[in-house]
């Protein structure tokens, strides 16, 4: 049971449906107990950092992640959810993120338009599980006007795209991993991302 | 290389896609689901709905259809069409919508699309134009159907709703909508120059080589149609390959 954090994060319905889909069981919570007992998580996330970030600490989230983290759980977080696991983003102001992850969520810059909107294609930069099935170069669907960047470890890189500058689309750390784009609106090569994601933690 | 999208837009009247009739191949041509499921298949980029009755009663229905159409298909889609309201916002969003299209309301409540970018993202939050020409090289922005000036210059609108936080703008020209005889590019152009977000080019496609000139030389990032993909005048993969031909980038 995969257990989606619940803190008002916007359109959570189509990640719900996308999972369903995979009949891969979830549960949106926002209970410590059941994150506790779930086997992985996933932070999804549209909308402001600054926002996020307060909800989150305010339901006690940011905690109950770091906690879950150190012990182990597979994490996955969705756009706005990978951003929350960096340091420091800049997103009108400067906030403290969730610092699972060194580096910081800059806004891309206005040499192309922002947000960054649309297909995409993803470029990899080390073998993974998560490729399983997929074809070279995946179109991905994108919806963003911030990017990890600062000083972020690149050995953590596992595929980018280009638009203006090289974008982090999928990052990973032992347990922790983000996607900066949309895998349950990406048709079916998002179906299949999350399916080998759901296969590679289990 | 970010793709171009192509984008089919459905009308839809009390829970039905109206101007869907044409498909043999599938049961119920008028289902909104049975459409976005098809066209889903064939390659669309992105889906827009258009409620286009918005009495409260039928709005039920219509919020029904986005919760149904998010459960079948996984691409992207907008929803417009009587939003007035943050709340009215929050439950297409809830129900399944990434994006909501902002059309009249921000005619006269521009501070609007300001909450609502900040709400939910300027990702969501899309500012669709109305635009009709009154000079040469001058649009003036239209509501109720293009019935009614406002006395708004069109370009200048594209900026202050590029700087209230909209996310995106759709350009629907008034003047060759439903005439089949392309895009209109000046204004799309005019537009696209003025703004740094991205475009969606509405109204007049007709033919292949409309797509590619309105991709190609008015610097928009979409292309949205109704009817020709709706009597299947155009087969999405017979437009995308098209397009691929022509050195446009496009998802397939």
């Amino acid at each position: 049971m995969i257990a989606i954090i619940d803190y008002d994060a916007g359109n959570i319905k189509s990640l719900q449906f996308a999972l369903n889909k995979l009949k891969i069981e979830s549960v949106l919570t926002k209970d410590p107990e059941t994150i506790k007992n779930a086997s992985s998580i996933i932070l999804p996330g549209v909308g402001a950092f600054k926002d996020a970030i307060a909800s989150l600490n305010e339901l006690g989230m940011t905690e109950v992640i770091r906690k879950e983290v150190i012990n182990g759980k597979p994490i996955l977080g969705i756009c706005l959810g990978m951003q929350l696991f960096y340091e420091t983003s800049y997103e009108d102001g400067e906030w403290e993120g969730i610092g699972l992850l060194k580096g910081s969520v800059n806004r891309i810059p206005d040499i192309v338009k922002v947000p960054h909107m649309g297909w995409n294609t993803i470029q990899k930069h080390q073998e993974s599980p998560l490729f399983h099935n997929i074809s070279e170069d995946p179109f991905v669907y994108f919806v963003h006007s911030y990017a990890i960047g600062g000083n972020y470890e690149k050995d953590t890189l596992v595929s980018s795209s280009q638009y203006g500058i090289t974008i982090p689309a999928i990052v990973q750390k032992g347990n922790v991993t983000g996607m900066q784009f949309h895998p349950e609106k990406s048709g079916d090569v998002g179906l299949q991302l999350l399916k080998n994601y759901e296969e590679m933690i289990s | 290389m970010l793709a171009k999208r192509i984008i089919p837009c459905l009308d839809v009247d009390k829970g039905r896609v109206v101007k869907g009739k044409k498909f043999k191949d599938i049961q119920d041509v008028a289902d909104p689901v049975e459409l976005a499921k098809r066209y889903n298949d064939a390659g669309a980029d992105e889906l827009v709905f258009y409620d286009i009755t918005a009495s409260n009663e039928e709005r039920d229905i219509f919020l029904d259809v986005v919760e149904k159409v998010a459960r079948e298909i996984s691409i992207p889609f907008a929803v417009g069409g009587g939003i007035r309201s943050i709340d009215d916002i929050n439950s297409v969003l809830r129900s399944g919508a990434e994006k909501v299209s902002i059309n009249s309301a921000a005619i006269s409540n521009p501070e609007l699309i300001r909450e609502a970018a900040a709400k939910f993202g300027n990702q969501c939050i899309v500012l669709s134009i109305d635009a009709k020409e009154t000079a040469s090289g001058k649009w003036e922005v239209v509501i109720n159907g293009g019935r009614k000036y406002t006395g708004i210059d069109a370009v200048e609108w594209a900026k202050k709703g590029e700087e209230l936080g909209a996310g995106e703008i759709v350009v629907n020209a008034i003047d060759t909508d439903g005439e089949k005889n392309g895009y209109n590019l000046e204004l799309t152009k005019a537009i696209a120059d003025a703004v740094n977000i991205p475009i969606v080019a509405s109204g007049g496609a007709g033919t292949l080589e409309h797509f590619s000139t309105v991709l190609k030389e008015a610097n928009a990032d979409a292309a949205l149609a109704a009817s020709v993909f709706h009597y299947e005048e155009i087969p999405i993969p017979k437009l995308k390959a098209y397009l691929d031909k022509e050195n446009i980038t496009v998802r397939r």
